[in-house]
């Protein structure tokens, strides 16, 4: 990853992209229900949601291979819906299997500067330039056969860069792969992408990549756009129940509404929108583990169900009176008096929670 | 509104038309296709059906079983048949389980050597077995018992490859060690682990070997065996009818064991499907 | 002391394939053995090439030439007829019912060849076959057409070519996967610069291993000829069989091994290029 970058492709100022209204159904299904999306040049944006939900098939829009039954994609201000796949100057990283499998990993690289009559000479040394900057300069002469799965993956990679694309696309590329490779090509990926400053949709269905690699993380739902925002934001502050609930973990507490406030178990929070409910209505609270403190009391309200440690931090899982059980996350060394069958006080941290009905 | 619709429209009906020249020229394909392969049936069904004068009926076909010599050949063939049938099995089953539980490192060598009769043409089988077994006992070279032997030998690229699939597809080992721990024989463990578990695949080669069996003319014509397919050639020189109407009986009964076949294979598919 | 054991294990092990082996050897080894020696012996028994030159020249090498040239027509033209229903079907709906009606026909078409195979193409297109018969009273004249000539036999060949073309290609069709078609589309491949950069190359492999397997089925194929010409055309394996019966001369039973080893080597050839592109094939197609 230290491979010096032909001048040419350095932060060269991306395009933005627009998507505006996508609608696209099948037969019964509808898959996306009017998406609206601005990516700003240079930007690395994810499509976070569940299978399902569209992300996709939006992606597969913007690359041309799928049509939408209205609204329009633009790049660079101009409207592409009817422009080609093969027109598009936009480049895709697939799932897996994407390599052809009759050309080297040199001669896959080399695949779009053919297509676009590079010399023979000069597609060959920008070939090895890119899967230098992949670190793959030793594999110009395998077969996607001989390589793992993670290397295909660079491989593809360097092919999608070859051509200076407009828009980088990324469906799910790492999703094959071992975690630990997973992540290592992650960091590469997003380091690469900001140095290249190259517009990028990247589709992904793992929270914890859209939230480590994205500038703005899109989450998706049924068809719909919940949230865009940075990843800090959609995580401390969700805008809707579906974001809080699917991004990271999230405890669901019974509460009593008060205007701007809630009362939970006794202590009163904060709340980021006040519920359209009348003052003293049951509300359920939405709670992050992180703040949620456990302290070990003789006379504590709840009880340690379980712990499970996971290295720096512990899961501890405690039985309300009701029956309703609520798990915190606390540093390890904090939760070693917590055994399950402990009693114990729950405090929570002053900040604002999320209220729903 | 409008001005959406009208966006989209036209990249649509593009999309939708050049999809239809693609689909016109594949549906000419097929229906040129079925025409070539289903017209000689139905003119086999017309002209054995043909009675005087351009009228058709079923005497033909009444008539076939009281021609001379019919139902002898059609007996001779379906004996034949179940001696292969039996034989391969017997040979088959035990090698091909045997490679699989203690020799897997020579599978492709036996695979090798069960492709070669396809490289040894049916015409040069007849003549090598003509020539090499002139003195051999004359109850197998002289009955139709040699034809059953060398059928064995014809049909074992295809039951060997369905056998070897079919015990590829189940944990042999796992199996028969736990026979094996309960004190089982090696026969016993054959009979009651491996053949209840191979039986789709034991089906399938049983079958794919009576077809051949039944439809194979060279070698029991260059022996000089009577066989179904053999005395349907001879009619033919007489009575075009009764022969097409024969050949029909032998095409209807491979057909019907062939789609057997294809049926019981998707259910043993599906089952597997489902367990894993 | 183990290793004595295990080598003996190993022995006692191969002892099991014996009744097979045996079997092998006795029905297809010593036929095949006979029918190569016999090849180079005289009816006294002493070594000879007379039976290869007798075998390499008139009238029997001109039956080499016939007999290569339907099967090389029927093996193109049954390869791209194949290929194209190949194609047709595979852009239907996977699990629908045109795929499951084409790959059940092929299944069971491939296998009908020979006897029934020739009484059909007579009671279709003879002198008193439907289609003749149908095409007379539309004023056309096909009594021309003979099944028994060169036309007829490739015509009826095909019958049992197409099928097995489709049964053999489909896999590999299949395994283009649609990743592929996208990637290069993406790149800026056009439909064609997909099919010359990618598609092609990957599919020439199977086609040209199907090409030569067709070949070879045709080279092999008797009893479809011999039911249907009574041996008027002169193919290699009806010469054998009139070698053998006695028809050209007694006591040329080596002639008629000596065509057969030409046979053996021909149809080898083209089955061990057929296994050479399947395992290039495999290499991609998983």
């Amino acid at each position: 990853m230290t491979a010096t970058i032909d001048p040419s492709t350095e932060a060269k100022p991306g395009s933005p992209v627009r998507l505006a209204g996508l609608r696209r159904g099948y037969g019964q299904v509808t898959a996306l229900d009017g998406l609206d999306l601005d990516i700003a040049p240079g930007e690395l944006v994810s499509l976070l949601g569940p299978s399902g939900c569209g992300k996709t098939t939006a992606l597969r829009i913007v690359a041309g291979l799928e049509h939408s039954d209205s609204g329009a994609v633009f790049v660079d201000g101009k409207d592409i819906t009817k422009v080609p796949a093969n027109k598009r100057d936009m480049a895709m990283v697939f799932q897996s299997y994407s390599l052809f499998p009759n050309l080297t990993a040199g001669e896959n690289v080399a695949f779009g500067l053919r297509l676009r009559g590079v010399s023979p000479a000069e597609r060959r040394k920008r070939a090895g330039e890119l899967l230098e900057l992949v670190g793959l300069t030793q594999h110009y002469d395998r077969y996607a056969t001989q390589m793992s799965g993670g290397q295909q993956q660079r491989v593809a990679l360097a092919r999608a860069l070859a051509i200076e694309p407009k828009v980088l696309l990324l469906d799910e590329p790492l999703s094959a792969l071992d975690a630990k490779v997973r992540v290592q090509l992650r960091d590469e990926i997003r380091s690469l992408q900001q140095r290249l400053g190259i517009t990028t949709l990247f589709v992904t269905h793992d929270q914890e990549e859209a939230l480590s690699m994205s500038d703005r993380v899109a989450v998706m739902n049924a068809g719909r756009l919940e949230q865009c925002a940075s990843p800090d934001e959609v995580y401390t502050r969700p805008a809707t129940p579906f974001v809080a609930a699917f991004v990271g973990a999230m405890n669901r507490i019974g509460g009593i509404a008060s205007g701007t406030e809630v009362e939970v178990l006794g202590q009163r929070l904060a709340v980021t929108q006040p519920p359209e409910v009348p003052a003293g209505a049951k509300v359920t609270a939405l709670v992050r583990p992180e703040s949620v403190l456990l302290t070990p009391a003789v006379a504590g309200l709840v009880r340690v169900a379980r712990s499970s440690f996971r290295g720096p931090v512990t899961r501890v899982t405690v039985e309300l009176a009701d029956g309703t059980e609520v798990d915190s996350d606390l540093p390890s060394s904090a939760a070693v008096d917590l055994r399950p069958g402990t009693l114990a006080d729950i405090r929570f941290a002053p900040e604002p929670v999320m209220v729903i009905q | 509104m409008t001005a959406v619709v009208d966006l989209t429209a036209a990249p649509r009906a593009a999309t939708r038309r050049r999809l239809g020249k693609g689909r016109i020229a594949a549906w000419l394909v097929l229906i040129i296709a079925a025409l070539y392969f289903l017209i000689p049936i139905a003119a086999s069904v017309e002209f054995s059906l043909r009675g005087v004068h351009d009228t058709h009926d079923l005497s033909t076909w009444t008539n076939l079983f009281g021609q001379p010599g019919f139902v002898d050949n059609l007996v001779t063939s379906l004996e034949l048949a179940a001696g292969t049938v039996v034989i391969t099995l017997v040979l088959m089953v035990p090698t091909t389980a045997w490679v699989h539980l203690r020799l897997p490192r020579l599978r492709r060598l036996i695979e090798s050597i069960c492709v070669l009769p396809l490289v040894i043409p049916a015409v040069v089988l007849a003549n090598g077995v003509l020539a090499a077994f002139r003195n051999g006992p004359s109850w197998i070279t002289g009955t139709p018992v040699i034809l059953a032997l060398e059928y064995v030998v014809l049909a074992l690229p295809f039951t060997y490859r369905t056998l070897d699939a079919g015990l590829s597809s189940i944990p042999l080992t796992t199996l028969v060690e736990a026979g094996r721990n309960l004190g089982a024989s090696w026969l016993t463990v054959l009979m009651r682990v491996v053949v209840p578990n191979l039986r789709t695949s034991i089906l399938n080669a049983s079958i794919l070997s009576a077809a051949m069996v039944l439809g194979e003319f060279t070698i029991a014509n260059l022996l000089l065996m009577n066989t179904l397919p053999v005395w349907t050639v001879q009619a033919g020189q007489q009575d075009g009818e009764v022969a097409t109407a024969a050949s029909m009986l032998i095409l209807l009964v491979t057909w019907v064991l062939l789609l057997l076949m294809s049926v019981f294979g998707q259910r043993g598919a599906r089952r597997t499907g489902r367990s894993g | 002391m183990a290793d004595t054991k295990s080598r003996n294990r190993q022995r006692l092990d191969l002892l099991g394939l014996l009744p097979f082996l045996a079997y092998v050897a006795v029905f297809l080894g010593v036929p095949t053995v006979s029918v190569v020696l016999g090849a180079f012996q005289d009816d006294a028994g002493g070594w000879t090439l007379s039976n290869i030159s007798a075998a390499a020249g008139d009238p029997y090498l001109h039956a080499f030439v016939v007999s290569t040239e339907i099967s090389a027509l029927t093996a193109v033209i049954g390869a791209v007829v194949g290929l194209a229903i190949a194609f047709a079907v595979s852009a239907s709906p996977p699990g629908g019912v045109l795929r499951q009606v084409v790959s059940t026909a092929s299944g069971v078409l491939a296998y009908f060849a020979g006897v029934p195979l020739a009484f059909a193409f007579i009671a279709a297109i003879g002198s008193q076959g439907l289609v003749t018969k149908w095409l007379g009273a539309l004023g056309l004249d096909i009594s021309g057409f003979s099944l028994f000539g060169f036309a007829g036999i490739t015509l009826v060949y095909l019958y049992f070519q197409i099928p097995l073309m489709v049964l053999v290609i489909f896999p590999a069709l299949e395994g283009l996967r649609p990743q592929w078609q996208e990637a290069a589309s993406n790149l800026g491949a056009s439909r064609w610069q997909y099919w010359r950069l990618v598609g092609g190359p990957l599919l020439l492999p199977p086609f040209l291993g199907a090409l030569m397997l067709l070949f070879a089925n045709a080279f092999a194929a008797y009893a479809t000829a011999a039911a249907l010409t009574n041996g008027i055309i002169p193919l290699v394996p009806i010469q054998i069989a009139a070698v053998m019966s006695g028809n050209v001369a007694v006591g040329q039973e080596n002639l008629g091994n000596a065509l057969g080893l030409g046979m053996i080597l021909i149809v080898g050839i083209a089955l061990a290029g057929y296994a050479l592109m399947q395992r290039r094939t495999s290499r991609w197609l998983r």
